[in-house]
């Protein structure tokens, strides 16, 4: 870890000093507690950085293998609360961690007894799907006294403007989604996604991390140029929930 | 200024109503989001927009509908009881209210396509109806719970035109077919309009609907001083998402009158059992805003159950939580049994089918009349039963 720096500013760091990051997204408690333990240590071994998603009731950001993966961690019993205990018995974990929730959850667990927790659990940056900058101010402050960054989502239809809005705002990373539409889908890597991709870079502070559709090498490869690190979500979990080795298919995404 | 003033003046910036509200959505709906709230503004300002709104809600939708003095339920339940008949209106509910002012918004800001979800199906028709008439192309998304207990109005949508889209993710009723609709609009939202049924949503939505459906209450307030020669003392409306209640409620703010929202009882208090969000939830974010929520202690939203198909939701809309938080409204409940009977009684002795729905509403009166007998009370009779027949028979009435 770079020397003085913690949280949000040590994951920036890294993210910029690595070639490509390959962030890879687990649904916490799917397919089960002690196995998403397992993948969390496995993949935290080798990476920068672990999104764990945080699974809600109402998923309107996800498609249909997320919505599944979260309704299957929900019904055996998996809340955020099980979720950081499982996360904290494992640590001192390798990589960064990158927590995904929707607002809900955060809220009812309460902002100002969830985020210290957060910090303790080698928490550096907090995604939340529904969560536009304008309604950001309280959770981002939390946050930040903390050493979290509250990340930045935007997307192909992302104003020139509001582009500048956020990524001077995005701490951590800025979250660039590579397509219109809900996760799970399969990403273009055409001309106007690098585009896309060279115009966030050029708007945001934070090093960018390209999501949404991810789930080949070959996207990797013609990505990778155009920003400091892909998260893979939705392929991830496919593989998890068929019961396939993460690692393998992970290094496959390095060819 | 007064408290009443006070629950006026919000809803106008930022969407917020005291501190429901706001407008909590993927980054990639705020651009759709703003152009819409601007859209608006500026035509709900318009005249000559207001004009051919005027024209639709006279000439097709057949406004004003007609204020019904209910004397022979009057007199059995002890007092003076005036029926604001939504039922009446085109496609059989308030719903083409909003309906066919956000379709003219949609036609105006150029959408492709409209999107709606619904749950009993009346929205679906609505938006159905109000998509053909204006030459839009519309999908519906509609849980497919709701498909098997709403039937008719399924069929009704197909001979629009229109596309049911059937949702069977989550517990497969209005809540998963909003989650739907959401997912489209994120894969569409430049070409595509989200026509939204209910006075929930992201900002402007509540504001925005309420505006359209504010004409219940309007209509209502002068066919009052006109046909009564007075205001009521109590207005009742039946509250899911809270449309037809916040339309009849709102231009009756500044008026000394008792306003009583009718939530779904369902067949018990517990958890899972009812949809009485405001009185047994707490706040959350759910859709958009944050509002009351029927929710466990991990903030994972609960399925409910209502008998009505339109009041079966977990949330409401902030402008009533708002309302309720300042005791400007009241909220209460009314169990699918209490609803059945009120919708016989309304029957028996006015040849009125209502809605499920709007059964609640009638407890609602029933109840205020058992405490303030002899007294004059408006109900939002916000839709007509015909599509709940299916229902009612296999209930045995």
């Amino acid at each position: 870890m770079s020397a003085g720096l913690v949280g949000a500013a040590a994951l920036e760091r890294r993210l910029l000093g690595d070639e490509t990051a390959i962030v890879p997204y687990l649904t916490g408690g799917f397919p089960t507690m002690s196995s998403f333990q397992d993948a969390l240590e496995a993949l935290s071994a080798g990476s920068i950085a672990v999104e764990i998603g945080i699974p809600f009731s109402d998923p309107m950001a996800d498609g249909a293998t997320i919505q599944e993966s979260s309704r299957i961690a929900l019904e055996s019993g998996t809340t955020l609360d099980s979720i950081l205990t499982a996360i904290e018995n494992l640590a001192p974990l390798r990589s960064d961690l990158v927590v995904m929730s929707y607002l809900n959850p955060l809220m009812a667990y309460g902002f100002d007894r969830l985020v210290p927790r957060l910090a303790g659990a080698g928490v550096a940056a907090l995604v939340v799907p529904d969560l536009p900058l304008e309604e950001s101010t309280e959770l981002g402050s939390v946050a930040r006294d903390h050493g979290i960054g509250l990340v930045q989502l935007v997307s192909p239809v992302t104003s020139e403007e509001r582009l500048g809005v956020l990524g001077r705002a995005s701490e951590g990373f800025t979250y660039a989604v590579t397509m219109t539409g809900t996760t799970g889908g399969t990403t273009g890597s055409g001309q106007d996604v690098t585009d896309y991709l060279d115009r966030v870079r050029a708007a945001s502070r934070p090093p960018v991390l390209a999501g949404f559709g991810v789930r080949n090498a070959e996207q990797v490869r013609a990505l990778a140029p155009h920003c400091d690190g892909v998260i893979v979500g939705s392929a991830l979990v496919e593989v998890l929930a068929s019961g396939n080795d993460p690692l393998t298919f992970l290094a496959g995404l390095r060819q | 200024m007064s408290w009443q003033g006070a629950a006026r003046s919000v809803g106008h910036e930022r969407g917020r109503f005291g501190p429901y509200g706001g407008r909590y959505v993927p980054e990639i709906l705020v651009p759709a989001l703003s152009r819409l709230e601007d859209t608006a503004r500026l035509l709900l300002d318009d005249p000559g927009f207001l004009n051919m709104l005027e024209e639709e809600l006279s000439s097709w939708v057949g406004r004003p509908t007609a204020l019904t003095h209910a004397s022979r339920l009057g007199d059995t339940w002890g007092g003076d009881i005036w029926l604001k008949r939504e039922d009446l209106a085109h496609t059989g509910a308030h719903k083409i209210n909003n309906a066919i002012g956000q379709a003219l918004l949609a036609r105006e800001m150029g959408a492709e396509r409209v999107i709606a979800e619904t749950g009993a199906g009346q929205h679906g028709v609505a938006t159905a109806a109000a998509c053909a008439r204006l030459g839009l192309d519309c999908t519906v998304y509609m849980g497919s719970v709701d498909i098997e207990r709403q039937a008719p109005n399924v069929e009704r949508m197909h001979l629009l035109g229109a596309l049911v889209e059937p949702v069977n993710s989550g517990d497969a009723t209005l809540r998963a077919a909003i989650n739907e609709a959401l997912r489209d609009w994120v894969s569409q939202p430049e070409t595509t309009y989200y026509l939204l049924g209910s006075a929930v949503g992201p900002h402007p939505y509540p504001w925005l609907v309420r505006e359209l459906q504010s004409v219940i209450g309007r209509e209502a307030r002068w066919q009052m001083l006109e046909r009564a020669g007075r205001l009521p003392d109590a207005a009742i409306a039946c509250v899911g998402g809270g449309s037809n209640a916040i339309g009849l409620f709102y231009p009756l703010l500044d008026d000394p009158i008792e306003l009583i929202g009718v939530e779904a009882g369902g067949t018990s208090p517990d958890l899972g059992h009812n949809a009485a969000t405001i009185g047994l939830g707490t706040p959350g974010v759910l859709h958009g805003s944050f509002s009351y929520l029927l929710q466990d202690g991990d903030g994972q939203i609960q399925e409910t159950h209502s008998v009505s198909a339109g009041l079966d939701y977990p949330g409401v809309g902030p402008e009533h939580s708002w309302l309720a938080e300042t005791g400007r409204a009241r909220y209460e409940s009314a169990t699918d049994d209490e609803a059945l009977s009120a919708l016989d009684e309304l029957g028996r002795c006015e040849g009125i089918l209502p809605a499920l729905e709007s059964s609640h509403a009638l407890v609602g009166a029933r109840r205020w009349l058992a405490a303030h007998p002899g007294t004059t009370v408006l109900v939002g009779l916000s839709g007509r039963g015909d599509k709940d027949i299916d229902i009612l028979r296999g209930l045995g009435r």
